[in-house]
């Protein structure tokens, strides 16, 4: 079943679904009413072609969305007053909150969930609270960091926080408390001592499970900034895709959406590497 | 004079189950002692309990004159399932060992080192090799090493060749027998293979089945050294040893009875025997 498919193989099947997924959307969005192409009642109907009637934006089609695309990027870090910067400048935002949030998470969580993991009593009696927490969507925590931070920058940095300390915490926990007893006897034998172990035995051993939290707390991180962004306001591709939906650039809104999954991959990608370079294998 | 090691009364109990109690038995410096017995009567937890690694519910261990409270690096284990960091190279691995035992040591010292510990056994071209891309008996090699590389007083090895094929276990077994002659090692080895105990071992204590398990039966090796795989089964006496200690494996062993002991028996001296004079024969 899972065979190798070569890759140029699987490349084409991509292109082709991506040409004929482009030229459907294309022909779908042709403006009804420049004469021409007679369209089908029902057909029109079954697409909801409201958006092509007069006083609502029309849905842009690929080759409109590229042009807006080369114009956005022949310039993406431009600054022309706080309302108004690019969308380079903005995704920086976005990433720089990300980046402080699952920061300092994975300050918190690795050393906590190593103690987690280490000692049962503790891992018994933060048990309740962790379970709790955890399934609490980020954003209702919004209102109260808002409220006791009264930053709302901050905010999004905390709610980003919130979110990505869950999977670190819970993973650190589970990789160390789960590291072999006979490497646990090695060390005892040569009489390595608490800190040689933890960092030359434990860590290592754990490090291909905390490194999954660790990559699971940054998709959701990158998922959550978005929405966060939106509430908050001021900067951030989150931000900027509220802003554009505002004023009906419904051609950038698209572009948003490409571009926070390009970064999204580009993060995955980031800690697959991670995880390539502490993995082990028995 | 008390041998180098003095176990002296020990018993493990979970609730109300005895797995062994009243086991005394002592190893004199430089002596090879091989414990067997069936499996479950509790080998694993005596060799663990002379580690240090577990502490008997009853009686102490003496080694030295003193009564060991935990593991320590004079006692090196030669483990089950070689058990070996699969992050570290073999030679990472030994260099680890030496630089728990010599606290001062640079990084390229103990590199050295453990090199020249594995040139001992045979692997100085898989010193920078993965445990994952060693063979089995390759990694109890290292497993081997790791442990002399240390110069301890002690060898305590837990079954060592038992997940090997029979022709690396034989040539790992002739090894051992040749490493433990040239240092005059003092070990202690379990083992379920009769003709390696009598290969190696200079005394075979023999352990009654459990539960309520102990030392039924003392053999003292008299065959002469060196001995070898090749020459072992030539030697005069060789067979009635061989013999002996299979007749306890299969009848006597279930037969021993603490409460209703053999003529002579005590658990504080239990018999010597040894069946390979041919006095013993009668
Ligand atoms: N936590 C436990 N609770 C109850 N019994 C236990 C526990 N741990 C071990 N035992 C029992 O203790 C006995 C001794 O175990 P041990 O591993 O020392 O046996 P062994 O002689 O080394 O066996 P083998 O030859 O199979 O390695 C076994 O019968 C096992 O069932
Ligand atoms: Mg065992």
């Amino acid at each position: 079943m899972s065979q190798k498919v070569p890759f140029w193989r699987a490349a084409t099947v991509s292109l082709l679904l991506l040409t004929v997924l482009l030229m459907a959307w294309e022909y779908a969005v042709l403006p009804v009413s420049g004469g021409g192409a007679e369209i089908d009642p029902e057909y029109a109907a079954l697409l909801g072609q409201a958006a092509a009637q007069g006083g609502t934006t029309p849905m842009p089609g690929p080759s409109a969305i590229w042009k807006r695309l080369v114009e956005l990027m022949a310039d993406p870090f431009y600054v022309r007053g706080t309302n108004d910067q690019g969308i380079g400048v903005q995704i920086a935002y976005s990433l720089l909150r990300v980046g402080a949030g699952f920061g300092l998470a994975a300050i918190v969580a690795i050393p906590l969930g190593f103690l987690i993991g280490m000692s049962p009593l503790l891992n018994a009696a933060l048990n309740p609270f962790i379970q709790v927490l955890r399934p609490v969507s980020p954003l209702a925590w919004m209102p109260l960091a808002l409220y006791s931070i009264k930053d709302s920058a901050i905010s999004a940095v905390f709610v980003i926080f919130i979110c990505s300390i869950w999977p670190m915490l819970l993973n650190t926990a589970f990789g160390v408390a789960s590291v072999r007893k006979e490497w646990l006897n090695v060390a005892r034998t040569l009489e390595a001592g608490t800190w040689k172990t933890a960092t030359r035995v434990i860590l290592p051993a754990a490090a291909p499970t905390i490194v999954t939290g660790m990559r699971i707390s940054i998709g959701i991180a990158w998922l959550v900034i978005v929405a966060a962004e939106m509430l908050v306001g001021g900067t951030g591709i989150g931000y900027w895709v509220w802003n554009q939906w505002n004023n009906l650039s419904i051609a950038d809104i698209v572009i948003a959406i490409l571009m926070i999954g390009l970064v999204g991959l580009a993060l995955d990608r980031l800690l697959g590497l991670a995880a390539n370079a502490v993995a082990w294998r028995e | 004079m008390k041998p180098y090691v003095s176990v002296e009364g020990i018993a493990r109990r979970y609730g109300a189950m005895t797995i062994f109690e009243d086991v005394w038995f002592g190893i004199a410096r430089g002596e090879f002692a091989c414990l067997v017995g069936h499996s479950g009567c509790g080998k694993t937890t005596i060799l663990n309990i002379l580690a240090g690694l577990e502490s008997p519910d009853e009686g102490a261990v003496i080694v030295d004159g003193t009564e060991i409270s935990g593991p320590s690096l004079d006692r090196a284990v030669i483990f089950q399932g070689h058990a070996l960091m699969p992050w570290m190279t073999a030679a990472g691995n030994v260099a680890f060992a030496l630089s728990c035992r010599h606290r001062s040591w640079s990084r390229a010292q103990c590199d050295a080192a453990a090199r020249e510990a594995l040139k001992r056994v045979g692997l100085s071209h898989a010193a920078d090799r993965k445990p994952a891309e060693l063979s089995g008996g390759m990694k109890q090699r290292v497993g081997i090493a790791r442990a002399l590389a240390l110069n301890p007083k002690m060898l305590l090895m837990d079954e060592p060749f038992s997940a090997l094929d029979a022709l690396t276990r034989g040539s790992l077994q002739d090894e051992v027998a040749r490493l433990v002659a040239e240092t005059q090692q003092t070990a202690f080895m379990i083992t379920h293979d009769v003709d390696e105990a009598i290969l190696l071992a200079d005394r075979i204590l023999l352990m009654s089945n459990g539960p309520g398990a102990r030392i039924a039966e003392v053999v003292v090796n008299t065959l002469p050294k060196p001995r070898t795989r090749a020459n072992l089964h030539h030697m005069p006496g060789y067979h009635a040893l061989r013999d002996h200690v299979l007749d306890f494996l299969i009848t006597r062993s279930k037969d021993f009875d603490a409460k209703a002991p053999p003529a002579g028996w005590s658990a504080r001296a239990v018999p010597e025997t040894r069946p390979a004079l041919p006095l013993a024969a009668d």
